[in-house]
């Protein structure tokens, strides 16, 4: 991302959009900068504010006038008056950036924007969690905070130790070289990215080991974690076997995504080998 | 894409935040979909919703040719017909409702038109289970949200974070959310104008703006 210090009147409006807190005024220059390694592509400056397209002159001659006055500004809080935002064209490693960072650009490996996959949310066409199984969604960075891949390499590390399966769909699976010791390409260990999910599988058994070596590997990690945990509900709807493992460790969940099971192969191919297979 | 799991709040807090979405699934059931998810957004949007989002557009988008006027009269009104519009390609569709009986009235009619595509709803495990209930479905697989860890004490107060999750990909940061929060505590903004900012930085439309504008003003009422 770049500001165009041509059209820039340093008014602030962007400081407190940036999820990251990556951008401020250089009062040497006067002018709005972004701290690039801070800066994780996201997109919200420049996406996410509205525009208007003044003259960037007179617009820092009445702002003169009024600080010199005292005047308080009471601008819209979310517009850049001249447009000054500008996207650039990222290359590796940097480009990775934007790929974990911006809700709107889709990543190749999945054809999902975002940084998951379908998790469970289409686990009545794919069962990819079954009954005896749970699926984990380990997210880091989240909210607001960002995260480095060295980060989250920690975690797969240890993971993978632990004997887990990842999620061969998710975008940070397809980032390592190996999954039986879950190390990541190191060219891209440095950079830092709004957010990402691991999604791992374990039988019900390990929820309790793997839970504990989320919260261990997330004391040396300068970063937040969040974790979704998914089951199959039974014939009944009920969950009689996940939730009541939770309650024991004293786990506090209160919201879900809840998946109706009203999806189903529709596509035309599937569904002839489905019946082909029947016969 | 909706990620709207780790929203933070109690149990009581979502009483006013229900999200409805569907989702096709790459390879299974993405085949013809386009206008199976412009119907299902259809009916979510007859059945009163407070934002709707289709991954790449809510119902309240930035305006990128703002004249100088409009920071006097600039509108605050959801668009949903364009969210319907805009479906383009396979993918999330959502809509957000602020009560429970226009989300179980939805859940309702998107059951009898039987898309075939994955319906999820997220929001507390009990108001989940109690639109399953009244709609006579089971539920078929569940993820809990559990708790955010913060060892390194990087995250803000609750009135903040209850405000900035709500755009689960972290598009509206804590400095946003703590400014508007402000600007209405000082009398400078009204909680809609405020709420109007907020839900703009949501690019999937999944923000949503009754809780917004119900936790700004119990904010506004208990400094932290």
């Amino acid at each position: 991302m770049i500001i165009n210090h041509k059209k820039c009147v340093s008014c602030g409006n962007c400081i407190p959009v940036c999820p990251m807190g990556a951008i401020f005024v250089d009062t040497n220059i006067n002018r709005a900068v972004i701290n690039d390694d801070a800066c994780v592509e996201c997109g919200t400056c420049y996406r996410g504010m509205s525009t208007e397209n003044l003259n960037p002159v007179l617009i820092r001659s009445i702002r003169k006038i009024a600080r010199f006055l005292r005047f308080r500004f009471e601008p819209e809080p979310d517009v850049c008056p001249t447009s000054a935002f500008e996207m650039n064209e990222l290359q590796m490693p940097r480009l990775i950036r934007q790929i974990f960072s911006d809700p709107v650009v889709e990543h190749q490996s999945t054809g999902i924007k975002g940084r998951g996959t379908e998790e469970v949310k289409t686990n009545d066409v794919n069962l990819r969690v079954d009954t005896g199984e749970v699926g984990y969604t380990i997210e880091f960075g989240r909210p607001g905070v960002g995260v480095r891949f060295s980060d989250i390499q920690e975690m797969t590390r240890q993971l993978a130790i632990e004997g887990v399966t990842f999620e061969k769909n998710n975008p940070i699976t397809h980032l390592m070289i190996n999954t039986d010791t879950g190390d990541l390409h190191s060219d891209i260990l440095s950079e830092k990215i709004l957010s990402a999910i691991v999604e791992i599988k374990t039988t019900i058994e390990k929820v309790e080991e793997v839970l504990e070596t989320v919260n261990k590997v997330n004391q040396n990690i300068d970063t937040v974690v969040a974790v979704g945990i998914s089951t199959r509900c039974d014939e009944n709807g009920e969950d009689n076997l996940l939730a009541p493992r939770l309650e024991d460790l004293g786990a506090f969940y209160e919201r879900a995504k809840t998946n109706f099971g009203l999806g189903r192969i529709t596509n035309t191919r599937l569904k002839s080998e489905k019946e082909d297979i029947k016969l | 894409m909706t990620n709207t799991l780790h929203r933070y709040g109690k149990a009581d807090s979502f009483k006013d935040d229900y999200i409805i979405f569907a989702i096709p699934s790459k390879g299974k059931n993405d085949e013809d979909c386009i206008p199976k998810l412009k119907d299902f957004l259809k009916i979510c949007a007859r059945h009163n919703p407070v934002n709707m989002g289709n991954g790449q557009r809510g119902t309240l988008t930035p305006d990128k040719d703002l004249g100088p006027s409009s920071h006097w009269n600039r509108s605050g009104q959801p668009d949903f017909e364009a969210v319907i519009d805009g479906v383009d390609k396979p993918g999330t569709v959502s809509a957000v409702f602020g009560d429970a009986s226009s989300a179980t009235e939805c859940l309702q009619e998107i059951i009898e038109a039987d898309f075939g595509i994955s319906v999820n709803i997220s929001t507390s495990v009990e108001n989940a289970k109690e639109a399953a209930h009244k709609c006579s479905i089971s539920r078929h697989s569940v993820e809990y949200a559990l708790a955010v860890n913060d060892p390194h004490d990087h995250l803000p107060n609750s009135q903040i974070l209850s405000l900035s999750t709500m755009c689960g990909h972290g598009m509206v940061s804590f400095n946003l959310a703590r400014k508007m929060l402000d600007m209405v505590r000082e009398g400078r903004r009204t909680p809609e104008q405020a709420v109007a900012t907020l839900t703009r930085f949501c690019p999937c439309g999944v923000y949503n703006p009754a809780r917004a504008k119900r936790l700004l003003m119990e904010a506004c009422k208990e400094q932290k």
